[in-house]
């Protein structure tokens, strides 16, 4: 059993002081020379993503979405698969900053702030989706309740109008802990930086951050009732988003598995993002300190754990199909395993590759241990959370009840550039903030500092008597 | 090392956060405010018209009935605009040089029709039948302001769907009967009213319902006696009060 001075001896190696902190991780803020040809290189392939985004998009108005891939009888194709893609990527940030913040797991420290930024940026790609799909974006504020000229209420009965609720609540809440966590590291920015305009900026946005006692006694209150909120929220909203497919009457979609097995899944997906995003700028910013093997090997717990609760969810769809004895529930199997039995039987065997077969590497200690191996597990559990939603959602919808409405889905070009353009923007927003935030806790870095010095006297005076 | 702001810069943060929290609340109201407006809804805001047509003149001055132009009320969902040859029955012989007439004769040498500015639109997504609403008993007036009394034709109501949807949801409070005449069809009785209004133009005399529509109001009652005797007209006419909010009436 390691003790908590080795524990935290793994999480913030070597010798160090405040200001070394300060140094390390403020400057790749307040230092613009440090961003150099790498960062240029990958945020340029943002910016070009953007663009194709925007050119979809306008397409898309132009023309309306019959650009699009879907029709009857799969009206929901790319657009859902990606939202709620999307959706699952930010549960991640959400997860490690609130309700590993309530556990105290130290560990979380030095990955939070970073992965709160992911999900963020990740809800602002989820979100286009569903508003484009409307087809009129323009008047999405329908999808409010408000006293109008029209006297229409949404739909309340819909777990679409909840999914509405769900993500704006869950953008809100995000933004707020994000922005709230980031106030001292703020005010640590506004008294390093040596030019006026950048002091004022970050001064700021640091409203008034002074350090005292007062401060610091408000900012816990704040960050714990925040993460109080924020907790509810890793479970509900993805349970809303699984409700879109579990209220319905589409064999496939009506399983009262979906809640729990939606949510591992997103968290699956949401620590294999921040790995694979993780595992680069770590290497590009020399953040090898902060961001540690013992990071990575709880990391790649936390994926392996959830993973097989995945797996288990799979399990189950098949069990439920064979013990409910319904004929529909049946055919929908055996169209998603038999090869040849519908034109895309192989992506349930990819989706069962990608994100069953090759996670399972990670019960090896030498996996987890070993970066390059990390980083293509993560990115497979990516690509395979991508096929979860790919098979869910449209071949469930291609051969519903009747054979005379069997139907065909395939994406057209302004799907894919769409797809595309979100992860663009994704990498576009991820190294601006990179850029111009500090990435890593800087302030819970130096508590965490702080906790070791303060043992090691104590070790020392022990050792002494 | 200088301070980076003034003192006064705590009151400015505070402020700017509270206009913040606020912004939303403003924005809403300004919002639901001007989507309400006349600006926006065109409510007795009149139109230029190539002919400064009077119905204050026609309808109310010469008792000229609205159906003598408007042909199509009765039988068809469009109320119809006159034909320039329906101008021409009467002003072929008076005015007959007036200037202010020089389109509609222009129009009746070359056969093209005067373009009237349209001053009732509703939406392309929703049927509007004006027969069903005439032969039902609703007033013109209801919908279309105290129109015997415009010497430009302006809009008289917002037209919104909430505004439907008040007769809609509680017809017996709207529809309109001749107490004195009651043995007239529903929509004879709707256009007897224009000819009570010559002798009695501000309605003192006729029931409290009529005298709203004489005054440009909505006819709409909540007197107990008023709305029985509303519930009574609806089974009398046949109107069924449980489909009338049904999306398909008016989206069909």
């Amino acid at each position: 059993m390691p003790t908590l001075a080795s524990e935290n001896e793994l999480l913030l190696p070597g010798k160090r002081t405040y200001k070394s902190i300060d140094e390390q991780l403020g400057d790749i803020v307040l230092d613009q020379s440090r961003h150099g040809k790498t960062w240029f290189t990958v945020f340029s392939i943002g910016f070009l993503g953007v663009n194709l985004l925007l050119v979809s998009i306008l397409w898309l108005l132009w023309n309306g979405i019959g650009v699009w891939g879907n029709n009857q009888p799969v009206g929901w194709g790319f657009d859902i698969i990606n939202f709620v893609w999307w959706i699952g990527i930010g549960h991640a940030g959400t997860l490690i900053s609130a309700i590993l913040l309530l556990l105290r797991q130290g560990w979380r420290n030095s990955i939070n702030r970073f992965a709160e930024a992911m999900t963020i940026f990740a809800v602002m790609c989820a979100g286009m989706y569903p508003l484009l799909h409307t087809g009129r974006p323009w008047v999405a504020y329908w999808l409010m309740p408000y006293p109008n000229v029209l006297a229409m209420w949404p739909q309340f009965r819909s777990p679409l109008v909840w999914d509405v609720f769900a993500v704006t609540t869950y953008m809100t809440v995000s933004i707020l802990f994000w922005y709230v966590g980031l106030i001292p590291d703020l005010a640590t920015l506004r008294d390093r930086a040596t030019s006026k305009p950048v002091r004022v900026i970050f001064g700021m946005l640091a409203l008034g951050w002074n350090g005292g006692a007062k401060s610091w006694h408000r900012y816990m209150h704040a960050s714990i009732m925040l993460a109080g909120l924020s907790a509810p929220l890793v479970l509900s909203v993805h349970s809303i988003v699984s409700f879109d497919f579990a209220m319905s009457i589409v064999p496939g979609w009506v399983t009262t598995i979906f809640p729990p097995y939606f949510v591992a899944g997103a968290v699956f997906a949401g620590f294999a993002m921040v790995i694979a995003l993780a595992i680069p700028i770590r290497k590009w910013y020399r953040l090898e300190d902060f961001i540690t093997m013992k990071h990575f090997d709880w990391m790649a717990k936390v994926m392996l754990a959830t993973g097989l609760i995945v797996a288990y969810g799979y399990g189950m769809e098949v069990f439920y199909a064979w013990y409910s004895g319904n004929a529909f529930e049946t055919a929908l199997l055996f169209n998603r395993v038999r090869f040849g039995q519908t034109p895309y039987s192989w992506s349930f065997w990819a989706l069962m590759l990608f994100n069953v077969v090759i996670p399972n590497a990670l019960w090896l200690p030498k996996v987890r241990q070993n970066l390059t191996a990390l980083f293509w597990i993560s990115m497979s559990i990516s690509i395979g959370m991508w096929f979860e939603r790919y098979v869910i959602i449209p071949i469930s919808l291609t051969r519903d009840f009747l054979p005379s409405s069997f139907g065909f889905y395939t994406p057209t070009i302004v799907d894919i550039g769409m797809f595309a353009g979100t992860i663009g923007f994704f990498i576009f927003m991820m190294f601006l903030f990179i850029r111009f935030l500090p990435m890593i806790n800087i302030f819970e870095m130096k508590e965490l500092w702080h906790h070791m010095k303060h043992h090691d006297k104590a070790h020392a005076a022990s050792e002494a008597h | 090392m200088a301070n980076l702001f003034k003192p006064s810069a705590n009151s400015a943060a505070k402020v700017s956060l509270l206009s913040l929290a606020g912004l939303p609340v403003v924005l809403f109201f300004t919002g639901s405010q001007i989507s309400r407006s006349s600006a926006n809804t065109g409510v007795e805001n009149p139109l230029s018209q190539p002919i400064p047509f009077s119905h204050q003149h026609h309808a109310y001055e010469l008792g000229i009935d609205c159906r003598y132009c408007h042909t199509g009320v009765e039988r068809t969902g469009y109320a119809g605009l006159p034909q320039t040859e329906t101008c021409m029955s009467c002003h072929s012989q008076i005015w007959t040089n007036s200037p202010l007439l020089e389109p509609v004769r222009k129009s009746y040498e070359t056969g093209e029709p005067i373009k009237w500015a349209l001053v009732n639109k509703v939406p392309e997504f929703v049927y509007f039948n004006h027969s069903i609403h005439v032969n039902r008993g609703v007033s013109c007036n209801n919908c279309h302001g105290p129109i015997q009394k415009m010497h430009i034709t302006y809009k008289g109501r917002n037209l919104h769907m909430s505004w439907c949807l008040q007769c809609h949801s509680k017809p017996e409070e709207y529809l309109y009967s001749d107490e004195k005449n009651p043995d007239l069809t529903p929509r004879q009785q709707v256009f007897n009213f224009y000819l009570k209004l010559q002798t009695d133009p501000n309605g003192q005399q006729m029931g409290p319902q009529e005298q709203q529509l004489a005054l440009g109001n909505e006819q709409r009652t909540t007197v107990k006696d008023l709305v029985a005797r509303g519930n009574e007209l609806l089974k009398q006419r046949g109107v069924k009060k449980a489909q009338l909010q049904d999306c398909a009436v008016c989206h069909h």
